[in-house]
């Protein structure tokens, strides 16, 4: 059916495709709100240093589980209370964002570069190359994650840089498949046909006609995994086998409170709604996204 | 109102329509100002090229008008009830039981998931009463092997995906004819097909249309077709009607200078060596039009007088064409 | 047909087969049995003379755009050789292939997905360039500047995204990019079938008219009968992934002599249609091409089908000059007795 002349060269059309999805994406109430907590939580990771009230490593045992401010014994220069060593919640809680974010960015950034690489060229090369990924893809999908990462990290030792390893020994599958089936998929048209036709190599093809088109489903796909990651590297914490003490990790802060759960609830509850807050807003504004970049809602 | 001679009542009558989309350019005017006169037991075709809004006057008359488009005034007068003021359920009646319409792309009109017997029997069981004469296997039975499937038992258990692509069209005139409609308004039903299949399938179609009483809007880009089939053929282009007549006359005759640079368009087998003359430029963007011929910046012949809104003239024999000067050619 | 050339023809294919497996990777190799094998293209001989059109109609499945690909060795051929401008391409390596690239072009029949969305026009249009011919930024520009001016487009075009055009237009941008290095042969695989009416005639004037000043040869791909008829110089038409009569245009659309040539002809719809003309109208479907009929492919549907078309399959004869037909209503090898 004839759709109402859409096709004909509108002044619109001057836009690029990004900035019609961005306007697309703004008109989402829910996910700008998420996207808004999302840059509060990275402003905050970076600015960890002028905006905490406290050193976070800075213990004092006269402060030991002192409550939030609205409860008895609380005070405003310590608003979230205190944990079992008398260091200053809000203070852990900011610092260990900075953890959290820089595991996740980290893993997914790695594990995107790797992937995409891979997928790229067992889609665009096929054969011998896409058995051999596809294979190893299959079996590292054929393992729980958790139990992969806790392998992993029992053999190398925890700490930071091991953590960022273990997850993204895994990681990258999750990216490879979706770009080889993006490849796979645009491999058939008629513009890589047609630069085929006049004679352009493979590498340009790859990279300059087959990659930027495969790239926004990606996006989307990075910013979900971002979320799943910082749950990862929260559970590897509470487990002991994530980033050491005295580093604060979310994880780790809800494990550290734990023991104190019935006399002091706060150890370990706002660690974990940071955790829950940060998780949903990056999973509510990516789902934002990928309505606003799919181009079938469009 | 249509000057039309015909003695008979229309069996649809659309008067002024507007259908409008809200897009991000601006307001669309996908139909404006559309007069069309549908009259019983004729076979009308409905021509355009993409953007003429052929497809969106019938998907207003089915209320299947989605957002962002909506129907923005005018009548629809079907067998003497007005569409326009029934409210969605009663609409939802009409359409299937006593107007179908069927689509260019069978495979995704009809239901990948479901077999085609039991999409043939959920139109009869929408429509028809439980305690029906007939249980409705039979009748649809009959309606597949009515549009020519062979093996219409064995075939009532398959998917649509086992059918070839003309196979799939038939099943779709099945579906659309299940309720015996007094009107089937058939959009580009064969586009998508190869043109041994394309024959096939509208011979059949118009074979039912004789023996079932049926009324036809054929709604396609092709004026071959038309001229092949329709007795009377509606050019319309950039949202309005710019021609309407006996199917002959206006290919032999054309009033309107889009009529003529479309037919001019057309390479002609019968015309070998015979050179194609282009309309030039393209359909204008239906946002922020101008009060003037549509088709005023592409026209030939276009003059001062163009520049106001055209009203349809009455050429006599049941033609009329929006145009200042019909058939003139200087 | 014009003047006469002593050179060969621009391009010719000698029995060209192509047959594609449908069973997918390693597994799909060793469980799947039965038919897997189509043969898009069996015994394909075609030339095409310089400066000319040979326009091929077939119906979906028939084995054109299959022929397209393998003629400019986008797909590997199975079988058979292809020969341009008398130098047999058919295993040319990377690096001749390349440089033969800048002399046979194509033009896809898509103009959304044939242009990477992302690109600008220039980008589009200068790739060819890009490859073939290190110019500086500045020259490259200004060739492709040229081009959109000659396909009907505007300088001022150059730094828009397919998006900004209507499908006619950015049919004139597939056009540019096939043309601007100038190419000697162009296949247009169903290059104006997407195209409204108005749009395709215009492109049908711009490709004739471009065609005529770079004396372009064309093989022209269609399942339009009447667009075929009004460019080509000789027709071939196809079915089942065989040639069944190629011959003059004139020739083939006044006075087809195979069967399937005869139904498809008669299957078009005309503006000058007297109403209810007789037409023999093709039964049945397209027999699947994983199992194509045995004999002459085309017997299942014939309406004059013999006995003896069912196990031999007729070879292309030669009728009158240049006008040949694979039927057995034709052969002299038919059954003698038998009348047609």
């Amino acid at each position: 059916m004839s759709t109402p002349a859409l096709g004909a060269a509108n002044e619109a059309g001057q836009e690029s495709i990004l900035v019609i999805n961005l306007r697309k994406f703004r008109r989402d109430r829910f996910a700008v709100v998420s996207a808004v907590t999302v840059v509060i939580f990275i402003l905050m990771a970076v600015f960890a240093p002028l905006v905490t009230p406290h050193d976070p490593y800075d213990t004092d045992l006269l402060r030991r589980l002192q409550p939030p401010v609205w409860r008895e014994g609380g005070e405003w220069s310590y608003p979230l209370g205190c944990d079992a060593l008398g260091r200053d919640l809000l203070s852990r809680i900011i610092y260990g964002a900075r953890i959290s974010i820089f595991i996740g960015v980290a893993v997914v950034l790695l594990a995107t570069v790797v992937g995409t690489l891979a997928g790229l060229a067992a889609g665009f090369l096929g054969g011998i190359v896409d058995a051999v990924i596809s294979r190893i893809v299959d079996t590292l999908l054929g393992f729980p994650y958790l139990i992969f990462a806790i392998g992993l990290m029992g053999m190398m030792g925890p700490g930071l840089e091991n953590i960022i390893l273990a997850l993204v020994y895994k990681e990258w599958t999750i990216s490879c498949r979706v770009i080889r089936g993006e490849t796979l998929a645009a491999r058939e048209l008629e513009y890589v046909e047609a630069a085929r036709a006049v004679g352009a190599s493979k590498a340009h093809i790859m990279t300059r006609e087959i990659l930027p088109n495969v790239l926004s489903p990606l996006i989307v796909v990075a910013t979900t995994r971002m979320a799943t990651i910082i749950i990862l590297e929260a559970s590897l914490s509470f487990l002991g086998l994530g980033v050491q003490p005295p580093l604060a990790s979310w994880g780790s802060m809800v494990s550290d409170g734990r023991a104190f759960l019935l006399e002091a609830w706060w150890v370990s509850t706002f660690p974990g709604i940071a955790i829950f807050l940060l998780v949903v807003s990056i999973n509510v504004a990516s789902q934002g996204l990928r309505d606003a970049f799919d181009p079938r809602l469009r | 109102m249509t000057a039309s001679a015909a003695p008979v009542e229309p069996l649809l009558s659309i008067r002024d329509l507007e259908a409008h989309f809200q897009t991000q350019v601006g307001l669309v005017k996908a139909v404006d100002g559309v007069d069309i006169d549908i009259f019983p037991g004729e076979c009308a075709g409905v021509v355009g090229e993409s953007g003429s809004g052929k497809s969106v006057t019938f998907l207003s008359v089915l209320g299947l008008v989605r957002p962002p488009g909506w129907i923005a005034g005018g009548s629809i007068r079907f067998d003497g009830r007005e569409l326009t003021a029934l409210t969605r359920r009663e609409l939802r009646r009409v359409r299937g039981k006593e107007i179908a319409m069927t689509f260019q792309d069978a495979l995704t009109s009809l239901n990948p998931a479901l077999t085609v017997g039991s999409q043939i029997l959920e139109v009869l069981r929408e429509h028809t009463p439980a305690d029906g004469a007939r249980p409705a296997e039979a009748q649809a039975l009959e309606m597949l092997s009515l549009v020519g499937i062979p093996e219409p038992a064995i075939r009532m258990r398959q998917y649509p995906h086992e059918f070839s692509g003309g196979m799939r069209q038939r099943i779709m005139i099945a579906i659309a004819l299940a309720c015996r409609p007094k009107l089937l308004i058939a959009d580009e039903p064969t586009s998508a097909l190869d043109v041994t299949i394309q024959a096939q399938v509208l011979d059949l179609l118009m074979a039912l249309r004789h023996r079932l009483g049926m009324t036809v809007v054929l709604i396609t880009h092709d004026l071959g077709l038309v001229a092949e089939y329709c007795t009377r053929v509606i050019v319309m282009y950039a949202g309005q009607v710019v021609e309407q007549g006996p199917t002959r006359s206006v290919i032999d005759d054309p009033a309107h200078p889009y009529t003529r640079g479309l037919i001019g368009s057309i390479p002609r087998l019968s015309r070998l060596g015979e050179k194609i003359r282009p309309i030039e430029g393209q359909v204008p963007e239906l946002v922020r039009l101008a009060d003037e011929c549509r088709f005023r910046a592409r026209c030939p012949v276009a003059e001062a007088r163009c520049g106001a809104r055209i009203p349809m003239s009455d050429l006599g024999g049941g033609r009329e064409a929006r145009c200042v000067r019909p058939g003139g050619r200087r | 047909m014009t003047a006469v050339d002593v050179r060969p023809p621009l391009v010719e294919t000698r029995s060209l087969g192509k047959t594609f497996d449908t069973r997918k990777g390693l597994f799909g190799r060793l469980l799947v049995r039965g038919r897997h094998l189509i043969q898009a293209l069996n015994n394909v001989n075609l030339t095409v003379d310089r400066g000319t059109t040979l326009g091929l109609i077939g119906e979906s499945g028939c084995g054109k755009s299959t022929l397209a690909r393998v003629l400019l060795r986008l797909q590997e051929p199975s079988r058979g050789r292809i020969i341009f401008d008398g130098e047999d391409i058919t295993e040319a390596g990377p690096p001749r292939m390349r440089e033969l690239r800048r002399r046979m072009q194509i033009i896809f029949q898509d103009p959304y997905a044939s242009l990477n969305p992302r690109k600008t026009v220039e980008q589009i249009v200068s790739l060819p360039l890009r490859v073939h011919e290190k110019l500086a930024r500045k020259a490259t520009r200004d060739r492709v500047a040229d081009m959109l001016e000659r396909v009907g487009l505007k300088a001022a075009h150059l730094n828009r995204f397919p998006h900004q055009f209507s499908g006619g237009q950015r049919q004139r941008i597939g056009v540019a990019r096939a043309l601007i290095l100038k190419p000697e042969f162009v296949i247009c695989d169903e290059a104006v079938s997407a195209l409204d009416v108005s749009i395709q005639a215009q492109i049908l004037h711009l490709l004739q008219e471009l065609g005529r000043d770079l004396k372009l040869t064309f093989l022209f791909i269609s399942h339009n009968l009447s667009v075929v008829g009004y460019v080509s110089d000789r027709v071939a038409v196809m079915y089942l992934g065989e040639v069944v009569e190629i011959g003059p245009a004139r020739a083939m659309l006044v006075d087809p002599r195979h069967p399937y040539t005869q139904s498809l002809l008669a299957a078009v719809p005309r503006l000058d249609a007297a109403s209810g003309r007789r037409r023999t109208l093709l039964s049945g479907d397209l027999p699947s091409p994983l199992d194509p009929p045995s004999g002459c492919r085309f017997h299942t549907r014939c309406p004059h089908v013999m006995a003896h078309c069912r196990v031999a399959a007729p070879p292309l004869g030669e009728l009158s000059a240049g006008h040949s037909v694979a039927c057995h209503l034709y052969s002299g090898q038919r059954p003698a007795g038998e009348a047609s």
